[in-house]
């Protein structure tokens, strides 16, 4: 597939190009962002990804193309990817080990009330 | 259901189906030129932002010309009309049948029409052909999501870097001798517009120019000048040129020969 004119453009010497259709590609240095969709009777945002964008309004954009355009949610936040803390991998036995053998610490003999829908 | 064929003296069906092929064909043509884009865009979201302009543009496309060609009666249906017409016989305006050029040309080309077209579908929404008010209702919704993403794009390619706002510059400057076309009135019958089916474009041009105005004065660009008497009311022109009229450039034929190749190669083929 070669590129169309450029229909009267100017290009610069020296300068990287605008991109075309079927022009080359050029290494992204937009910032990566997670999304969060709240989905349509869902009552919480949930993670559904990430994707590049150059600022927080076309990160939402990007998010509504990319992760609702089968009418997934109602509703879409972005958090760039740096402002996450996250636990460590090597970290994982000491944080979620100590959990395993608890038993006390799970709810399991309580009755839920039947209209209790939410719990 | 349409109250103008209660005189129909007024004006022909084909002239009301020629109306409705007319607003149909820019979005057929302006799709393909979304979809060259697709594995093509600056960014993988980019991508699938502009295939689904694209498709919201081609859905447009398909509600209409199937419209027209139930008010034309001539037994053709969308598929006929999308690919078994010649290009002399498409409707759409130049501007939706420019090559792509650089990601600026294409959003700059995308703001006008997308202005144009949310401006339009606004007014057709009162039409009193009431399957093309529908249409317009449903349409105006994506319409407006496209003319953002445009002026989104516009105000930071604009008011970006030096090197961007060249380029930005330099593309608006490609699209807006096309922008009058949009608001000619010649091609259209006055009998439509009196009896509520159609809008007169050049009632659209001042909003448009308006819209268009503040985005560019936003992105720190210039408004391109054109000489007098094509940028103040193009109606005022004898214009029995330009794609409304059938008169294409020569990229309209390239394009429709990728997009008809299929069907005229296998016709009636079902997939």
């Amino acid at each position: 597939m070669t590129g169309p004119e450029t229909g009267g453009t100017s290009r610069t010497e020296g300068e990287a190009p605008l991109p075309t259709p079927g022009g080359s590609d050029h290494p992204s240095d937009w910032p990566l962002w997670e999304v969060f969709v709240r989905p349509r009777r869902g009552l919480s945002h949930g993670h559904v990804g990430s994707l590049h964008a150059p600022d927080p309004q076309l990160a939402l954009r990007n998010a509504r193309d990319v992760y609702t355009r089968r009418g997934e949610g109602t509703s879409i936040w972005v958090v760039p990817s740096a402002a996450i803390t996250a636990s460590s991998p090597s970290e994982k036995d000491s944080y979620f080990d100590p959990a395993a053998d608890k038993v006390y610490r799970h709810p399991t003999f309580y009755s839920v009330p039947a209209e209790a829908e939410q719990l | 259901m349409i109250e103008a064929e209660q005189s129909p003296a007024a004006f022909a069906a084909s002239e009301h189906a020629g109306y409705v092929l007319a607003l149909a064909d820019d979005p057929l043509v302006l799709a393909q030129r979304c979809g060259e884009w697709i594995a093509a865009a600056p960014e993988i979201e980019e991508d699938i932002a502009l295939a689904n302009l694209g498709l919201d543009l081609l859905g447009q496309a398909r509600l209409l010309l199937s419209h027209a060609a139930e008010l034309e009666e001539q037994g053709r249906d969308e598929d006929d009309l999308a690919f078994f017409r010649d290009p002399a016989e498409f409707r759409n305006v130049l501007l939706c049948e420019l090559p792509n050029g650089n990601f600026a040309v294409t959003m700059a080309r995308m703001l006008l029409f997308s202005s144009y077209q949310l401006a339009l579908y606004d007014r057709l929404r009162s039409s009193t052909d009431t399957a093309l008010a529908g249409i317009a209702a449903r349409a105006a919704k994506e319409v407006s999501y496209h003319r953002d993403h445009a002026t989104q794009w516009v105000l930071r390619l604009g008011d970006g870097t030096r090197a961007s706002s060249i380029r930005m510059q330099a593309a608006v400057e490609a699209v807006w001798p096309f922008l009058a076309e949009l608001f000619e009135d010649g091609w259209l019958p006055d009998a439509l517009v009196e009896a509520g089916i159609a809008v007169r474009p050049s009632d659209l041009e001042p909003g448009v120019r308006r819209y268009l105005s503040d985005v560019l004065t936003e992105a720190t660009l210039a408004a391109p000048t054109l000489p007098a008497q094509r940028s103040q009311g193009s109606n005022t022109r004898a214009s029995d040129a330009g794609g409304r009229h059938g008169l294409h450039t020569e990229h309209l034929a390239a394009l429709l020969a990728e997009l008809q190749s299929v069907a005229r190669a296998h016709p009636g083929v079902r997939w």
